[in-house]
């Protein structure tokens, strides 16, 4: 791993989050929205989990991603800036982020160096899926299913 | 420079802060949403960070969260939206300081 | 025998219940009502002539039957009645007197509305005295003796309409009520002294020497106090105000309870309990009977010398009465019992004849009362002169045929006997003389001479009311065949005697000094009083011969000696001072405590009302608007902005981190 590569990736996810976070006009924000998501599928891949990264690429910026678009598209109104910030949110969210922080800092345990891994094939993945998982994966398929159809049943528009 | 799963958990961390200040701070519901996606993604990385730095035998459990979790994100994302569309077609507001019927 | 005396009760009991059977009535059946009533009489007359025959046959006669009424504690009260001499000859009398006076109401009473009333009255009137004279207990006496005094009130008061009669019946009430407080507590003195109220109880009873002995020296306080008793009912100075204006009753009533019964009652009880009187008797004098003697004679002068200045011609016959009762009391106060109870009985008839005589007159002048405005009715109502004349000379005491002139002798007699003092017996003459001089009086303005204004029109009395007129003169005739001298039979039964006829017995001192006084007397009152009524010299038609003599005198005799007055001035302002008294402390002093405490109970009342409105609802309003400002306080957390809600997530998310991270 890459000590140069994971700061710069750092930067560029928190850089982006921040502005997700904090930029007034909605498409922008909407769009740095992706562009964190990239940030967070390269951290994936610097991890070694490059499965999982390209699965984030799919369905965040694929799906996830361009549905925020889309739904901003939808309920615009004319109104292209998002107005009025919440000052407080900032202060919890700052404080969240020292307990964390502080909490990281006890843990003697997570100071330990990466040890040498193994790639993990899709093929082991796609057994382990099967095998091991397959209870979860069909509960989540019916999940998926389940809020397909709710989805659907919310936004559909009364006849008549 | 060594990189310790400390580091990995502090960009979580931030992650995670940034994405609940997002979901606290904006005025348009879908900021909620984007703050959510956030968060959910900050927890991704967590477990992925923490699979990467577990010691052997390692098990794909780590990786299986995170796939899961993934799933079920885009799902509640859905869902989510389509809530949001419904209340702006009900409302003709995305402002949810003015989406307070549950007052009380 | 014993049947007779174990139910002798029925005697008065009969009486009472036809009263009250009477009252049940409707007031349109006068002929039951009367019929009820005389039967009854009828009843109780038979009884009693049932019961008096046995009493003849063995001297001194005593038959008792005691019962126990109830028992407290230890002790127990008996009652009882008795069947002697005195017993017998009375309810004799009551009931022939009573029968022959009920006869005589239903003539005089017809146009009354209230007739069935006014037998009840009478009815029940003649049950309680009946009940009075058999009582062998002085409890039962007692008790009788109200009941007596009750009767009075109703039938004196009858006439309800008028207020004169109501005032006249309450003043009777409440002067006999105060000589029956002394005889109370002379009752409760012998119950304490003697532990019995029975008079004979086989030797136990208080008129029985072992009574007598356990009295000792208090008898004659207990004798004095029954006098009161006596003197109340018997019309003594100086409780005899009631009886004059007792005229207001219906004559009737005037007759039989005004004259012949229940002022004889005070004269019965004094003889009924004379032991008493004449325990420690030296020569047979004590202080009670002294005490008995000289309220006699004062009574008896008093009286007369006011008869002979009244008008109205019941007033006149009251206050006779009035004056005979004194010369009773006066005879047993010298020891002549038998002679004042003979003097009773026959006294009892010629004055009942003499009232109704007077009745008939008022109903044949069509009510008029005043004897100035009579007069001439010898030839209009021959009937009622003559049985009045015959009432009229055994009052005044002719002896020989007359009743009342037999038993007039043998009290001036016993009065001459006297140890202790020969001023009664003067007294007493001068009595005798006064009563002829009043009577004459009285006959002579009402029956001779012109006729005046009422007399006018009148007309004899129908035969239902002269017959029993023409019984009691018959009687008051024959009546004298027993009381003379020379066959004193009466008087050996009641004392239990034996006697025996002696024709020389006849003619005796005392009869010349009789006929002397009586002679007198009616000498002088047709010599005063024969040109009364029309108009002599100066002198007009209505002014009394005697007014014109001497007015001063006349005035204060016609005023009744300003008694009345007196007692107004006295008595009674007195009891009315101590009304408004008692009024002024009811509605300030008691009233006001009763106030007080209802002020308290406000007071408390209006102290809790505030706790409970300032404190407990005070207190439960601020709990519930507590709770209420902690629920809007609480539901102020709800604001429905899911970020503030997303928020406090966070931030209970970093405080369980926290907890986890340095606790942990």
């Amino acid at each position: 791993m890459n000590g140069v590569a994971f700061i710069v990736i750092a930067i560029l996810t928190l850089a982006a989050a921040l502005a997700a976070a904090t930029l007034q006009k909605l498409m922008h924000a909407a769009l740095s929205f992706a562009v964190t998501f990239v940030g967070i599928a390269a951290f994936f891949f610097l991890l070694g989990a490059e499965f999982v990264g390209l699965v984030q690429v799919f369905v965040y910026i694929g799906a996830v991603a361009v549905l925020i678009v889309f739904t901003i598209l939808l309920t615009r109104r004319d109104v292209e800036k998002d107005r009025g910030f919440n000052w407080s949110g900032v202060v919890v969210a700052i404080a969240v982020f020292g307990g964390l922080i502080s909490a990281i800092f006890k843990t003697q345990s997570v100071s330990v160096a990466a040890p040498a891994i193994p790639a993990l094939t899709v093929k082991r993945i796609g057994e382990v899926l099967m095998t091991n998982y397959v209870w979860p994966l069909q509960c989540v398929g019916l999940l998926l299913t389940a809020a397909l159809i709710g989805a659907l049943i919310l936004v559909m528009e009364e006849k008549g | 420079m060594t990189l310790t799963l400390q580091l990995f958990l502090i960009v979580s961390a931030a992650l995670f802060c940034i994405g609940l200040l997002a979901a606290l701070s904006r005025r348009h519901a879908i900021f909620i949403l984007i703050g959510i996606e956030m968060m959910l993604a900050a927890a991704n990385l967590n477990f992925i960070a923490f699979w990467r730095f577990s010691p052997e035998p390692r098990q794909p459990a780590g990786v299986m969260i995170a796939i899961f979790a993934i799933a079920i994100a885009a799902a509640e994302a859905a869902v989510g939206l389509a809530l949001v569309i419904s209340v702006y077609r009900h409302y003709r507001t995305t402002n949810v300081d003015q989406l307070d019927q549950l007052k009380g | 025998m014993s049947w007779l005396i174990t139910n002798l009760w029925l005697i008065p009991a009969i009486p009472l219940a036809i009263s009250l059977v009477i009252l049940s009535l409707a007031k349109s059946r006068r002929k039951s009502a009367a019929a009820l009533a005389i039967v009854g009489q009828v009843i109780a007359l038979a009884f009693a002539i049932f019961a008096f025959l046995p009493t003849l046959q063995t001297p001194g006669f005593r038959a008792v039957q005691n019962f126990t009424w109830f028992t407290f504690g230890e002790q127990a009260l008996r009652i009882g009645w008795v069947l002697d001499p005195l017993a017998a000859a009375m309810m004799m009398m009551i009931a022939l007197v009573g029968l022959c006076i009920f006869i005589f109401s239903v003539g005089y009473m017809a146009d009354d509305k209230n007739f069935t009333r006014f037998f009840a009255y009478l009815s029940f009137f003649c049950g309680a005295m009946l009940g009075v004279v058999i009582a062998n207990s002085l409890l039962l006496l007692f008790i009788f003796w109200e009941l007596v005094g009750l009767a009075s009130y109703l039938l004196i008061g009858f006439w309800i309409e008028r207020p004169s009669a109501a005032a006249a019946a309450k003043k009777a009430f409440i002067t006999t009520r105060i000589g029956d407080m002394g005889f109370f507590l002379g009752i409760l003195w012998l119950y304490h002294s003697s532990g019995t109220l029975l008079f004979y109880d086989e030797g136990k009873g208080c008129l029985e020497s072992a009574g007598l002995a356990m009295l000792g020296a208090s008898a004659t306080f207990v004798a004095l106090l029954i006098f009161c008793g006596a003197a109340g009912k018997s019309g003594q100075f100086p409780l005899h105000v009631w009886l004059p204006d007792a005229m207001e009753g219906p004559t009737p009533v005037s007759a039989l309870i005004h004259a012949a019964t229940m002022v004889a009652a005070g004269v019965f009880l004094v003889a009924r309990v004379y032991p008493l009187f004449s325990l420690g008797a030296i020569d047979g004098v004590t202080p009670s009977l002294t005490v008995v003697v000289w309220i006699g004679v004062t009574t008896a002068l008093m009286a007369a010398l006011i008869a002979i200045a009244q008008a109205d011609i019941k007033r006149i016959l009251a206050y006779s009465t009035v004056s005979q009762l004194g010369l009773m009391m006066v005879s047993l106060g010298v020891g002549g019992v038998a002679a004042g109870i003979m003097h009773l009985l026959a006294h009892g008839f010629f004055k009942a004849l003499l009232f109704l005589g007077a009745g008939s007159v008022i109903h044949g002048c069509h009510h008029e009362q005043d004897i100035r405005k009579m007069g001439g009715l010898r030839r209009l109502m021959p009937v009622t002169f003559l049985t009045y004349a015959v009432g009229m000379m055994a009052l005044s005491g002719v002896p020989l045929f007359f009743s009342g002139g037999s038993t007039k002798e043998e009290i001036l007699h016993a009065a001459a006997r006297w140890p202790a003092s020969r001023l009664p017996y003067y007294l007493l003459l001068m009595g005798v003389i006064l009563t002829a001089l009043y009577m004459t009086r009285q006959i002579i303005y009402v029956f001779f001479g012109n006729r005046r204004a009422g007399s006018l029109h009148a007309h004899e009395s129908p035969r239902v009311m002269t017959m029993p007129l023409i019984v009691l003169a018959l009687c008051a005739i024959f009546f004298s065949a027993v009381l003379t001298p020379a066959w004193s039979w009466l008087h050996g039964y009641l004392t239990g005697e034996r006697v025996h006829s002696e024709i020389s017995r006849l003619i005796q001192p005392m009869l010349f000094v009789s006929l002397a006084l009586v002679g007198a007397g009616v000498g002088l009152g047709v010599w005063m009083y024969r040109k009364a009524g029309m108009q002599d010299r100066d002198r007009a038609p209505e002014t009394d011969p005697l007014e014109y003599a001497q007015p001063a005198l006349f005035r204060f005799l016609e005023n009744r000696m300003w008694l009345d007055e007196f007692y107004d001035r006295t008595v009674i302002a007195f009891a009315t001072i101590c009304a408004r008294v008692s009024d002024w402390m009811d509605r300030n002093v008691w009233d006001g405590l009763v106030r007080g405490f209802g002020d308290v109970g406000e007071l408390f009342g209006i102290f809790t009302s505030n706790v409970d409105e300032r404190g407990i609802n005070a207190g439960v309003d601020e709990t519930t608007a507590g709770t209420r400002g902690l629920g809007r306080l609480m539901s102020a957390a709800h604001s429905g902005q899911i970020q503030t809600y997303l928020g406090v997530v966070a931030i209970g998310m970093l405080v369980l981190l926290l907890f986890y991270a340095w606790l942990a």
